[in-house]
């Protein structure tokens, strides 16, 4: 490869793979031409709005739509009794139970759909959800996940009554969902006995919700003539939603199109199939006119897709150096009153396996059971790759609950335990098998960037003087990248994902990808890949994704599986191009394509100079000028079936001061370096990280959805659901280190969800580490003024002194 | 119900539109208007995805009845950009990857708009402040403060050449 300036010169113009190009995305968003759901309008649309339950669990006596009926622009109103016809009043989960899309002999949970009005605005349809008279006859609602399973426990899925044989496993109860476990129980079990120390500390992470700032939403619209669904959806994976949306309404796949458009941010939100999109799609097909729906702000916190909500019990032993030897978790999962959390249908707790973290545990041992409450569906969520955010959490808080038993200092511990670089790719006890890595690196990059000692020394002093200074770290392993198909699915599709690169004759190219972006800026970096791997400039390449009509098959956008997966894709589909541009180039220079060398966008022949052919020659004899019995076009299609996960890693610092008159949290500093392996776009990447730390702040200082004992949700609207203003966001500091994904086409590993994954526990960590030397191992979060005052008050701290 | 007819200038051209008089400002634009730019993020006047220029001031147009905004002047992120090209903020937030998916974006823009001509040459905190009705999910704020900055050194620029 010759490095002359001009070829340099050339490459940069490129505007490929590691360079911070801004983004094709923003010329349309920042001039409010973006296309969102509710942008979309469409001849004779008809608006939706759902009734929904005001208590948690209740019997529907009766539905009186009459008064709703007669109110003009009223088109209207479905209720299950609608749906059964069609056998659509319940649907399959991507956990493999159903759930209710309207409310049919009861409701389990507060503010699950019971009707939907159709109208001919959103104000009408408004207006005639309050003339929908539903009589309910209340039932004691379960909201305590610990008394799910108490033998007086009231019984929240009567379908279910008597099916002991669940999705996952056999239920031990009718409030059980499934028991999952993973790891060698016995020889975990032993290594507790034998071991010198062993630690145990219960926690609990919270109920969050992912709360994209556009909600969910859908434009059905039905054309009876062509006898063809059409539907805009604020969908994660639009092509799985197709073939949910042809296996339950017997319209055959090719005649159902779903478009995922500008979507205004998803975070795990979007993946799963709402009622409120079948009930549109149902009243359009119905109606034969488009229906849109879109839902506000307190019917998304309320009732779509909620993130974590488990209490988890952890164990570590070790020795008296504090090696350790093994590793034991117990989790009670809610999942709300239908399961349906998003995972790989073979992994009801997700990658949770992933819970031995970056260290060399020899003995591990995890298990999940799963129970209802009268609470809303959902588990996976925000960013969560699949429960890894619970599965860091649990780790990276048991090693400090270990360091402080044995008063060993936080990053000593982790430094002694790391996977070293030299055994890697390292299997794990839970049967992750983790691609690359360099902790040790990584970690002491962060101790020197933030001058620890010096930390640690502050810390020392601060309370000698009573005050509260608390210094966070985490190293953490991701798992995304979902992923073989031989163990990973998603209700039965395998969970490959695909890119079509079409070259034109005059050289730009059209491609498109099963992925959908919602934000991660797509648009602009798969095209890099191309441009990089094609020679063509990345201005000149158009990405699309989310129409199932044109895109290829793919699995969408979740788990941070985009890089790994669809990326791989382009790469490789790229790489199918330009060994055709090879044979093309050999022909029109006359010489076999051993003879060729390749030049950022050209193939030269070796060693004479000026005999080349760039890759916009070549696009253009591809339509005429070909070897014989060549086919005419240049362009490739990958369908990638992943030969494994990708595993990025990060070491996060958070040092924190605390108030211990009232308790407010003072983040002093937050350092995060993340290695993703090779950076395909390091402005993005920094944007990625930004966001997600913003996102773990939130959660681990002050999100959360609960309830009351009657089933109430509590917090459910922004007046207290806490979302950080720019005011509250500290400043983040990042850094790098570069370990590529040997099984990768372009050693890239995900990344988007490693910066929330990995700063909670860094909160956490920080905040308990504030608390360490009063004896203090762990605080549930989230750390909000409030909750940290009560540990304040109860160590008798906020005495003045 | 009654409609009632509203006139107001919207990005300098002058409009007329019949509205209900419960009809919230960003529906008259969204929904009559097609000025879809400006967006929905919820229903309790927090997250500024609204956010248009009234008379002078940011509001959210979310909390305003469209027939409130009679005889105001209006401007909205589809009026920003000029013949001479994008604004400073529309640059701005392009150039320091101040958006991601886009939704908060115009909100933001409109309410950095006002707010450099409040505070031409803000600190970091009081651009923290000044934009501290606007809720973002996807960029941690960082980048969108430095958007800022840029627009208010550009246009600072631009007043000095």
């Amino acid at each position: 490869m010759s490095t002359s300036a001009e070829s340099i010169e050339r490459e940069e113009k490129l505007q490929g793979v590691g360079c911070s190009r801004k983004r094709k995305e923003d010329p349309r968003f920042i001039q409010g031409k973006g296309n969102y759901v509710d942008d979309i309008k469409m001849p004779g649309m008809l608006c939706a709005e759902i009734v929904r339950s005001p208590y948690a669990h209740a019997r529907i006596i009766s539905i009186d739509k009459t008064e709703a009926l007669a109110l003009p622009g009223v088109h209207a109103v479905l209720t299950a009794d609608d749906l059964k016809p069609l056998d659509l009043h319940w649907m399959p989960t991507l956990a493999g139970d159903v759930q209710a899309v309207l409310a049919d002999e009861k409701v389990v949970f507060q503010m699950q759909e019971v009707a939907v009005v159709i109208a001919n605005d959103r104000y009408i349809a408004a207006d005639a959800v309050q003339l929908v008279k539903v009589e309910y006859e209340p039932l004691p609602a379960l909201v305590d996940p610990h008394k799910s399973m108490d033998s007086d426990a009231p019984v929240i899925r009567e379908d279910l009554i008597g099916k002991m044989d669940g999705a996952h496993s056999k239920r031990l109860h009718d409030n059980h969902i499934f028991t999952w476990d993973v790891g060698d129980k016995e020889s975990t079990d032993q290594a507790f006995e034998d071991a010198e120390v062993t630690v145990k500390e219960n926690m609990f992470y919270h109920r969050v919700h992912p709360c994209p700032l556009e909600t969910c939403g859908c434009l059905a619209s039905f054309d009876k003539i062509e006898g063809k669904l059409t539907a805009y959806v604020t969908s994660q994976a639009p092509h799985v939603v197709r073939t949910v949306v042809s296996m339950l309404s017997g319209i055959p796949e090719s005649k159902v199109r779903i478009i995922s458009p500008d979507i205004g941010g998803g975070f795990g939100n979007k993946v799963p199939i709402y009622p409120g999109y079948v009930t549109a799609m149902v009243a359009s097909i119905v109606l034969g006119r488009p229906v849109k729906w879109v839902e506000s702000r307190i019917e998304n916190l309320t009732t779509t897709g909620f993130a974590r909500d488990w209490h988890m019990e952890g164990e570590l032993a070790a020795d008296n150096e504090g090696r350790i030897k093994a590793l034991r978790v117990n989790v009670l999962a809610d999942h709300g009153a239908f399961d349906a959390c998003a995972d790989p249908s073979k992994f009801p707790a997700g990658m949770f396996h992933i819970c031995t973290g970056s260290y060399d545990i020899p003995n591990a041992y995890a298990r999940v059971d799963g129970v209802y409450t009268n609470k809303a569906p959902g588990g996976v969520a925000y960013r969560c790759s699949f429960r890894v955010t619970e599965a860091v959490y649990v780790v990276e808080r048991m090693v400090d609950v270990l360091a402080q038993k044995l008063g060993m200092d936080k990053a000593e511990i982790r430094l002694k335990n790391f996977v070293k670089p030299e055994q890697f790719p390292y299997p794990t006890a839970l049967g992750a098998n983790l691609d690359s890595g360099d902790y040790h690196t990584a970690l002491n990059k962060v101790l020197d960037a933030v001058d620890y000692k010096e930390l640690r020394k502050e810390q020392e002093e601060k309370r000698a003087n009573g005050e509260l200074m608390g210094i966070g770290i985490v190293t953490f392993t991701e798992i995304v990248g979902a992923g073989p198909s031989k163990s990973c699915d998603i209700l039965g599709v395998g969970m490959f994902d695909s890119a079509e690169i079409r070259v034109h004759p005059t050289g730009s190219a059209l491609a498109r990808m099963g992925t959908i972006t919602q934000g991660q800026a797509h648009q602009t970096t798969y095209a890099q890949i191309i441009a990089t791997e094609l020679g063509i400039p990345s201005e000149e390449i158009q990405i699309e994704e989310g129409d199932t009509d044109t895109a290829p098959y793919g699995l969408g956008t979740y788990g941070s599986r985009t890089t790994p997966v669809g990326a791989a894709a382009t790469a490789v589909a790229a790489r199918k191009i330009k060994a055709k541009a090879a044979k093309i180039a050999a022909h029109l220079l006359e010489v076999s394509d051993d003879d060729l060398e390749w030049d950022v966008d050209r193939f030269k022949v070796k060693g004479v100079p000026g005999q080349e052919k760039t890759m916009k020659d070549i696009a253009w004899a591809a339509y005429n000028n070909l070897p014989e019995g060549m086919e005419p076009g240049l362009e490739a299609v990958d369908y990638y079936d992943p030969p494994e996960y990708t595993y990025p890693f990060g070491a996060y610092l958070c040092v924190v001061d605390i108030d211990k008159y009232t308790g407010v949290t003072k983040v002093r500093r937050f350092y995060a370096l993340d290695d993703c392996g090779t950076r395909i776009n390091p402005m993005v990447i920094e944007g990625q990280i930004h966001g997600g730390l913003t996102e773990g702040y939130a959660v681990a200082m002050g999100q959360e959805l609960s309830f009351d004992p009657e089933g109430n949700i509590e917090g459910n609207s922004l007046m207290d659901y806490f979302l950080p203003t720019a005011v509250e966001t500290p400043h983040w500091e990042t850094d790098y280190t570069v370990t590529p994904s040997p099984h990768h086409p372009l050693g890239a590993k995900g990344v988007a969800e490693s910066p929330h994954v990995g700063s909670i526990p860094t909160f956490t960590a920080a905040v308990v580490d504030a608390f360490a030397h009063l004896d203090v191992t762990h605080m549930n979060m989230p750390h909000s003024a409030y909750r940290v005052w009560q540990k304040c008050h109860e160590l008798g701290l906020d005495k003045a002194k | 119900m009654k409609k009632t007819a509203v006139s107001f200038t919207l990005n300098n051209e002058q409009v007329d539109v019949l509205v209900e008089p419960r009809e919230l400002l960003i529906h008259t634009l969204r929904e009559k208007l097609s000025l879809t730019g400006s967006h929905i993020g919820c229903e309790t006047s927090h997250c500024g995805a609204c956010t248009v220029d009234m008379d002078g001031i940011s509001v959210k147009s979310c909390t305003i009845l469209a027939v409130q905004a009679n005889g105001s002047e209006l401007m909205t992120v589809e009026g920003l950009a000029s013949d001479d090209g994008l604004h400073a903020v529309q640059e701005g937030f392009m150039q320091e990857h101040g958006l991601q998916c886009g939704f908060c974006t115009p909100g933001m823009l409109m309410r950095s708009y006002r707010f450099l001509q409040e505070n031409p040459n803000p600190t970091e905190e009081e651009i923290r402040v000044g934009l501290s009705g606007n809720l973002c999910r996807c960029t941690g704020y960082q980048n969108i403060v430095k958007s800022v900055q840029y627009a208010a050194e550009k246009l600072q620029a631009k007043e000095e050449g």
